[in-house]
């Protein structure tokens, strides 16, 4: 028991290390704030395409997004930052994260706006282009509100699959919370670093999921209609 | 040498291709087989789990949601890494391939856990009353008209979460994993070339692509169609 807590739940490692964790959760928070905005935004654009009236936007759209969606991001991430060096395209490490993640989030971002959209009945729009409203009007007002409100929990936990996927940076050594960890923990020969940073995201995204268990149960199927 | 042949002869070199191809071909095997065990182990262990929650102890469910939950709030590299190297400090070591497996399959079962739930919940009350009127017990309620219904409506979500988090097989290679990126990363290493990279992502596309595809057939047979 002692050695346990020794290894994983060492306190005085974790207050040594405690500024370095801090600088690295530092950075995943600013990732994220990145990241999140522009995923969204970016799976907004996927939707779009995929859901216009235009059959080859349609199916490039689709294309993309179940490619992206089959590709594990890991990979991607790998082959952006150290495959393209070979080709004589040195990408910096934030930038290839950026990249990367905002491939795969777009495109599973994408593909749940689209399910939210395509769940809001066919009459709300008929009923909103009668009432004189533009078909991009229609839209804006009509479908898309319904539609996210629709999809909100896997939206939600979308975002806590991005923020967990920001730990893949640490494979390729670019600065955030899981890099600095697991410095801390070969700087240490201790867990406790690991553990530390554990914590940080049970308490960063620990709340999330429960928001997200909430909702399910609110708009599930059966209160839904 | 042209733009596109200084391409090919980066990403796509035959040579490079027939000199690593056993080597990734051997990750390919790797990375199928924990694939297979963790989507078998994680379905199955959540679906026991969910059976579980069904029978309605208090204590047990709490603790259950509590794990659930924080399964699904941690990032999966977390978990292997603090499993990888933590456990042998404390004396217990495992190999790499077995703490891949380990994390994975956790980290599905909590989330297939919460799909099948999901699915039980979702069956109206008026089908338990029904099935235990006519003389079934609650197991076999359960076995013969909940589970059947409930498991239709998994299939869907749960297909989706599969291949994600089977898709983090590729998280193996921050452990030493001999999977498909780990060879390939190594080969890319020794070649000075990017191709055991180009087919590192080839096979993982050709390997998914066809369970994406059949996702989306599953939804539109099995999904929420009235949503």
């Amino acid at each position: 028991m002692e050695i346990l807590v020794h290894e994983f739940f060492n306190l005085s490692v974790m207050a040594r290390v405690a500024p370095l964790i801090l600088r690295g959760l530092i950075e995943t928070l600013l990732l994220c704030a990145f990241l999140v905005p522009i995923g969204l935004l970016g799976g907004l654009g996927a939707m779009l395409v995929a859901t216009s009236k235009y059959r080859f936007a349609r199916l490039a759209a689709m294309a993309f997004i179940d490619f992206f969606r089959s590709f594990p991001p890991l990979v991607l991430l790998i082959f952006i930052y150290s495959g393209l060096p070979f080709a004589g395209l040195h990408v910096p490490a934030t930038l290839a994260i950026c990249v990367a993640f905002l491939l795969n989030s777009s495109s599973y971002y994408g593909e749940i706006y689209r399910a939210g959209v395509l769940s809001v009945p066919r009459g709300q729009i008929d009923a909103g282009r009668s009432t004189g409203l533009t078909a991009w009007q229609t839209f804006l007002y009509i479908t898309l509100p319904q539609g996210v409100r629709n999809v909100l929990p896997e939206l939600l936990s979308n975002t806590v699959e991005l923020v967990k996927l920001t730990t893949l940076a640490s494979v390729i050594s670019a600065p955030e919370l899981l890099h600095s960890a697991d410095l801390a923990r070969s700087l240490t020969y201790n867990s406790s670093p690991l553990v530390l940073a554990a914590i940080i995201y049970l308490v960063l995204l620990w709340p999330i999921v429960r928001v997200i268990r909430r909702l399910e149960h609110r708009l599930g199927p059966q209160s839904a209609r | 040498m042209s733009a596109l042949q200084r391409f090919v002869a980066t990403f796509l070199d035959p040579d490079v291709a027939t000199r690593y191809a056993p080597q990734i071909f051997y990750g390919l095997l790797v990375t199928f087989a924990i694939g297979l065990a963790v989507v078998v182990t994680g379905l199955g262990v959540g679906l026991l789990l969910a059976v579980l929650r069904a029978f309605g102890f208090r204590v047990v469910n709490a603790v259950l949601i509590q794990i659930v939950d924080m399964l699904r709030a941690l990032p999966p590299l977390v978990i292997i890494l603090i499993i990888y190297f933590g456990l042998p400090n404390v004396g217990i070591v495992i190999p790499s391939a077995l703490v891949l497996w380990m994390s994975l399959s956790a980290v599905l079962a909590a989330f297939a856990e919460e799909v099948y739930w999901a699915g039980i919940t979702s069956i109206p009350a008026g089908q338990w009353m029904a099935a235990r009127s006519t003389g079934l017990t609650f197991v076999q309620t359960l076995r013969f008209v909940v589970l059947p219904q409930a498991l239709r409506l998994a299939i869907p979500p749960l297909t989706n979460r599969t291949i994600a988090i089977t898709k983090n097989t590729a998280l193996g290679s921050a452990i030493g994993v001999n999977e498909i990126l780990g060879q390939s990363i190594s080969a890319e290493a020794f070649s000075g070339n990017a191709t055991p990279l180009t087919m590192a992502a080839i096979l993982y596309v050709l390997l998914f692509i066809p369970l994406v595809v059949a996702s989306r057939s599953l939804e539109l047979r099995y999904g929420r169609g009235a949503r």
